[in-house]
């Protein structure tokens, strides 16, 4: 077994094991530290030791029991909502536009709605909270929800014109010269067809507004503060075992979406 | 159409109608592109005209204070974190990826969800789980003096080391996905026929190999180094104010000075090294590899 070749140049996988135990190395650097929360945050005292000396339940307790961070629970995640809504809409048609167009004019379009993975959180953040300041945004949901579907957008419309690459237009055409009008033909034979790449985009835009950190520690404040700006002034001033219980929270919930994308989009491959 | 040589009856009717299907398509991107517009470019536009403002004339001031060995001395701090962050990704997202590249369908799919679960973890529990693992009293101090290798706990975060690590762990997920994309499409059959030619092993690897996944790895560079010189979280908490990044240094004048001025010069000079960077690579390789779109 470790004798046989294992690339096309006759390399065998004996001779390559140096190269899978560091990959095995990586691998277990990228996924395991996230994980070792996990056992923390059932430790009974406030303490780092591993492996906790006693069990309970204490930090998830505190966790549910306070009122600031449940309000700050339900803001990151009807942000979340909203914005997934908002983004993945914007975004598919976006998409769909910038695909059934041609030449200079598309690329740029397209160049404009990736400017906000380009340029640097920090700026654009400052920027937002500036622009609100005037409009007596800061500190509100809407505030949230557009900083949130700005960073949002550009992912959907990667993610959907990347779908759209593998879709026949000819069937919507077909549609059309049917007599189907052009909204009702994406609807009902393209959007059915790019549904696995929605889905993806749509999960996409979920995770990235929860996990925003930067533009909310500016723009979202008092009842308005997010987990994520919560946590970031936890983790800088003093580090509280809550923490580990709310990281595993949503280490388990992250873990549920990559599923639930991994699942719709296996067939696929099959 | 434009292959007639006298104008057919329709053309008109036809150019007309062509006009209307890119007004509608251009409609239909519109929403989007104002959100952005306003929401973000807009204000950073704001913020370049204040960058040469002060009071009701025009002024290099802002910039010119940025050249005091404080400003780039952080700017030394970020280049020295960035390049050695991107480093650190391309020599352990290489073989990584390569390893991916070639495992079977299945295998890679499974390797795979290692790298993407990182990817969906909150970048903040990632943060907290270095700070845990890193800390003085952390979980790796107490095992190294449990197993007798230290006698005194390593510094390990809260300064540059602890810094470059969490970051590689963001960073590396970026590294690998593009160059895993490029490897994959490189033919298998290319590197059995350098064999053929009598190509030793690592030659083929160098000569074949290597140069054909370039515009994966330089996609991966790129994006990686951009995102390391905006960041602004991770050297913020692990780096425990000791890592002074020029991102750190905005974020200070905004908060504590309220100096929007200095703010926006420092924003400006940020955005241009950025936009530098993606310009200069996208025209050797081509933009679309580094955003993988259209």
């Amino acid at each position: 077994m470790l004798d046989r070749a294992a690339t096309e140049t006759q390399i065998t996988h004996r001779q390559r094991l140096w190269l899978y135990v560091l990959g095995g190395a990586i691998l277990v650097f990228l996924a395991l530290p996230s994980l070792l929360v996990i056992p923390l945050s059932f430790s009974d005292t406030r303490f780092l030791q591993f492996p906790p000396p006693a069990y309970s339940t204490r930090w998830y307790e505190a966790y549910f029991g306070s009122r600031e961070w449940r309000q700050a629970t339900w803001v990151s995640f009807a942000a979340a909502i909203v914005t997934t809504g908002v983004s993945t809409i914007l975004g598919t048609l976006a998409a769909y536009a910038l695909h059934s167009m041609y030449g200079r004019a598309a690329r740029i379009i397209y160049a404009c709605f990736m400017l906000p993975l380009i340029v640097p959180a920090i700026l654009v953040a400052i920027g937002m909270f500036l622009f609100y300041a005037q409009l007596g945004l800061n500190n509100t949901m809407t505030g949230i929800v557009l900083a949130h579907s700005v960073m949002a957008t550009p992912l959907v419309v990667i993610t959907v014109a990347s779908g759209l690459k593998s879709y026949d237009m000819n069937q919507e055409m077909v549609a059309r010269s049917l007599g189907a009008s052009r909204p009702w033909a994406f609807l009902t034979v393209t959007l059915p067809q790019i549904k696995l790449p929605v889905i993806t985009a749509a999960l996409l835009a979920f995770i990235t507004s929860l996990d925003e950190v930067t533009i909310s520690l500016f723009v979202a404040g008092g009842d308005y503060a997010t987990m994520t700006k919560r946590m970031f002034n936890a983790l800088r001033d003093e580090i509280d075992p809550t923490i580990a219980a709310i990281s595993t929270l949503l280490i388990v919930f992250s873990v549920a979406l990559l599923a639930a994308n991994q699942l719709a989009s296996a067939p696929r491959r099959r | 159409m434009t292959a007639a040589t006298s104008p057919a009856p329709n053309e008109a009717a036809l150019r007309a109608a062509g006009r209307r299907e890119s007004l509608t398509l251009g409609a239909l991107a519109a929403p989007g592109l104002a959100l952005i517009g306003i929401v973000a470019l807009a204000p950073i536009a704001w913020l370049f005209w204040l960058s040469v403002r002060k009071g009701d004339a025009y002024t290099l001031e802002h910039y010119v204070r940025l050249l005091h060995p404080n400003y780039m001395l952080s700017l030394q701090t970020t280049f020295e974190l960035s390049v050695l962050v991107t480093v650190i990704c391309v020599l352990l997202g290489y073989p990584l990826a390569y390893l991916i590249a070639q495992a079977r369908e299945r295998t890679a799919s499974i390797l795979l969800l290692f790298v993407l679960f990182p990817v969906w973890t909150s970048l903040l529990v990632r943060c907290y789980a270095w700070l845990v693992l890193l800390q003085r009293r952390g979980l790796i101090n107490t095992w190294l003096t449990d197993i007798g290798l230290i006698d005194a706990p390593l510094r390990l975060v809260h300064n540059f080391t602890g810094t470059t690590i969490g970051m590689v762990h963001i960073m590396l997920p970026f590294m690998v996905l593009p160059l895993y994309a490029t490897m994959r499409a490189i033919p298998r059959d290319y590197l059995r026929a350098a064999a053929n030619l009598g190509a030793t092993p690592s030659q083929a690897f160098r000569d074949v190999y290597v140069p054909l996944s370039m515009p994966g790895l330089a996609a991966g560079i790129i994006i990686v180094f951009i995102l390391c010189l905006g960041f602004y979280v991770t050297p913020a908490l692990l780096g425990g104010g000791r890592v002074m990044m020029w991102s750190m240094q905005i974020e200070r004048h905004v908060t504590y000075h309220a100096d929007w001025g200095a703010a926006s010069a420092l924003g400006v000079v940020l955005l241009a090294m950025a936009l530098a960077i993606f310009w200069a690579v996208g025209r050797v390789i081509g933009f679309d590899r580094i955003l993988g779109g259209r």
